[in-house]
């Protein structure tokens, strides 16, 4: 079935970084929660994290139960939980905001939402809307059959992740199925700035690249411009950063305040890949 | 007599390699509900085939439970962070080995023997039964099978127990668990002490307010008892908690989940470690009146008590199997925990199953007096159970529970759990629909005695 206004003129996720790779630079990866402190915030820091130089961004949608997060993205979900911040609100926010960006939308949502609304039509609306991708942290290769199948007759990209504790054999499945990339999660454990990034981060890039020419992009726990050259060193296609974000939007004492920290926050994350 | 020589209670949880004799006939019933031993092949579910192939399957894999991807149906599976998933799958080979692992099993069954108490007796509740005789003197035999009567006061040990060695095998010596009511978390924090495990268990700040003889008894026993504060600081939270922790500390901690729910292979081991109720009850029932139990009575908040006692029967088609789940405040008052009656499929906490859940699909906090019934999910093998027709589930409200408190301490003088009140109160309903001497196997899942600072907040005596 054809979906109509299809409003993004941007790049796809595999697109983008195929871009990026011709130029020989590392995508730039920010991660928000929509909501927090309100949609119209989102709006916002979406525009700004566009202009300043964000490849791709990931959106989180808010979830009651977020298993693979920590304390920051937990507080985050809640504060836009209790905002009355849900799928639909999200969409029509983004029905706005999308034509307005030149960088593509990987939502990153837990499954359970995607299943109330039904695995097929959550991909035609988010589809409608012109989201490019999805990341859902919470479903397994062995679940994403009906996953993989309703986002690719819809052309979305369906990312998958990969873990340290992964073994080699699982990790090749992992990456020969994923699309747009590969999410590599850089430390056992769940979302949350680290002091440092663990140097198994760089073998595991090694392994990966070994079995499969698919772009990786890093994340959790990245917070610095360090941590961020450290990881496009190590051979990173790409490098996402999502608490250090959301904790500078959680914390300021207002919207506007926190729309101008991000902005400088984001500049020198960016300046790192420079 | 504490356990007969065939050490029938454990091999529930045998694969079929086990030909030792057993006093029940369970080997026919093994293989339909034990797991395949090779190990999960990655690449069957990634090519085109499995889809076209799985028609045919269905029929097969229906009969498992749960199959190889930890299904029951399409309720259960893995639906955990990628971290977690290596573990699992450490966990159920590691589980799968104690099937010929006969020091396990003799070391197991000398600690429920002579720790935990076992074998719990088969107690037949002469003025309970009395009580529902009908006027021409008709009505059925209720009998209770004395869960109360393990050490710490509920079935939840027989599980910790179980996974704490188990736990040691895998050479992990931290122990992290989820409590709601805080019977699980004793039972954990027990068993840790017992064994020399470090013990953390996450409890709903709400929770640990309500529960406060509980959290005493934890720290007692020597674990750390962490608040927590996130979403609406009850067992759901927890339990999210709970998970997160074992995420970040997978390679040195075990986590005891408590009840039939979580990822697989959690509701198939604790299933298994509770199954000895089942096995017990079909002994003394041939023991007691020469027959099996009619119906089976269970409350069911995750369901792993209700599992005990129904697993043993599933394939005797002539037992009846009725789940009671909490109606708080009544089914249309928005506040109960009746998942079952109420609820619509979705993922929580790594299994697909029923739950209750708003119309975005978030979870909703759930009510119960019970704490350990106030959980918006349900075990993935009940939902299973329930959708092929095989067991039934009704709920009962609050108020339904504290009159069957009341009236088990007066008839008996047993005063049971809140959470067994509602299987004890849906007697009510029950017995009037029985035939003359229907044998009525009630689980008495545990004893009250950590609910009466509720019950003086709500009972008259």
């Amino acid at each position: 079935m054809a979906t109509l206004a299809v409003v993004s003129s941007t790049l796809g996720l595999s697109d983008t970084f195929s871009k990026l790779k011709h130029d020989g630079k590392v995508a730039f990866i920010p991660y928000i929660t929509a909501g927090d402190p309100d949609l119209s915030t989102t709006a916002e820091a979406l525009k700004i994290l566009d202009t300043c130089g964000s490849d791709i961004i990931e959106l989180g949608v808010p979830y009651s139960d977020p298993l693979a997060d920590g304390p920051v993205i937990q507080a985050a979900a809640t504060r836009a939980l209790a905002r009355g911040t849900n799928l639909d609100s999200i969409l029509d926010m983004l029905k706005q905001v999308i034509p307005q960006l030149s960088c593509p939308i990987a939502l990153f949502t837990y499954y359970n939402p995607i299943l109330k609304r039904g695995v097929e039509k959550f991909m035609i609306t988010v589809k409608e809307v012109g989201v490019h991708g999805l990341v859902v942290p919470d479903v397994p290769l062995e679940e994403t059959e009906l996953l993989r199948q309703e986002a690719s007759k819809h052309n979305i990209e369906l990312v998958l992740l990969t873990t340290p504790t992964t073994p080699r054999e699982r990790m090749k499945a992992i990456v020969e199925a994923t699309e747009g990339y590969l999410y590599l999660v850089s430390s056992i454990g769940v979302t949350g700035a680290r002091a440092s990034i663990s140097g198994k981060v760089q073998s595991l890039l090694q392994e990966i690249k070994a079995e499969s020419s698919k772009p990786v992009a890093v994340g959790f726990g990245i917070s610095t411009p360090e941590h961020v050259k450290q990881m496009a060193e190590w051979g990173a296609d790409g490098v996402i950063v999502g608490s250090a974000v959301v904790k500078i939007l959680g914390d300021a004492m207002s919207p506007e305040e926190g729309l101008k920290k991000l902005e400088e926050f984001t500049k020198s994350l960016k300046s790192a890949l420079i | 007599m504490a356990f007969s020589s065939s050490s029938s209670n454990l091999t529930a949880y045998t694969a079929t390699a086990i030909t030792k004799p057993s006093s029940s006939p369970v080997i026919r019933f093994n293989k339909a509900s034990t797991f395949r031993p090779k190990p999960i092949s990655i690449s069957c579910v990634m090519t085109q085939q499995s889809t076209n192939s799985s028609a045919a399957a269905v029929e097969d894999t229906a009969a498992l439970r749960p199959d190889p991807l930890g299904r029951f149906g399409k309720f259960g599976g893995k639906y955990v962070p990628e971290t977690l998933m290596y573990a699992l799958s450490e966990l159920e080979t590691a589980f799968r080995a104690l099937a010929t692992d006969y020091e396990f099993q003799k070391k197991l069954d000398g600690i429920l023997r002579d720790y935990v108490g076992r074998e719990s007796p088969l107690y037949f509740a002469e003025r309970l039964t009395e009580h529902y005789k009908r006027p021409n003197g008709e009505g059925p035999e209720i009998y209770l099978k004395r869960e109360d009567l393990n050490h710490t006061g509920a079935h939840k040990i027989n599980n910790a127990v179980a996974q704490a060695l188990l736990a040691k095998k895998l050479g992990k010596e931290r122990i992290i668990a989820e409590t709601g009511a805080g019977q699980h978390g004793v039972a954990t924090a027990t068993v840790c002490a017992r064994f020399g495990l470090k013990c953390i268990i996450y409890m709903g700040a709400q929770d640990m307010e309500r529960q406060a003889l509980n959290v005493f008894r934890m720290r007692l026993l020597g674990a750390e008892v962490r608040a927590v504060h996130s979403g609406t600081a009850t067992l759901k939270d927890a339990t999210s908690e709970a998970i997160r922790d074992w995420v970040t500390n997978v390679e040195t901690t075990h986590y005891i989940l408590g009840s039939v729910a979580g990822p697989h292979p959690y509701p198939m081991m604790v299933r298994e470690f509770h199954a000895v109720i089942g096995k017990e009850t079909r002994k003394q029932a041939l023991e007691k009146w020469g027959g099996k139990p009619d119906v089976l009575v269970a409350c069911v908040g995750g369901g792993s008590n209700a599992m005990g006692l129904f697993h043993e029967f599933v394939e005797d088609k002539e037992v009846r199997m009725i789940g009671v789940e909490a109606a708080g405040f009544g089914l249309d008052s928005g506040k109960h925990a009746a998942t079952l009656t109420k609820g619509e499929v979705g993922v929580l906490h790594g299994a697909m199953s029923y739950l209750l859940q708003d119309d975005d699909g978030q979870i909703i906090e759930p009510h119960s007096i019970s704490a350990g019934l106030d959980y918006p999910g349900v075990g993935p093998e009940h939902s299973f159970l329930k959708d092929i027709g095989r067991a039934e589930y009704h709920s009962i409200t609050d108020e339904e529970a504290l009159e069957a408190f009341k009236r088990l301490s007066r008839l008996e003088g047993i005063i049971p759990a809140l959470e067994t009140s509602h299987a004890l109160a849906y007697l009510e309903k029950l017995c009037p629909t029985l035939p003359n001497g229907a044998k009525v196997v009630l689980n008495c899942s545990g004893r009250g005695d950590k609910d009466v600072h509720t019950a003086i907040k709500h009972l008259q005596v």
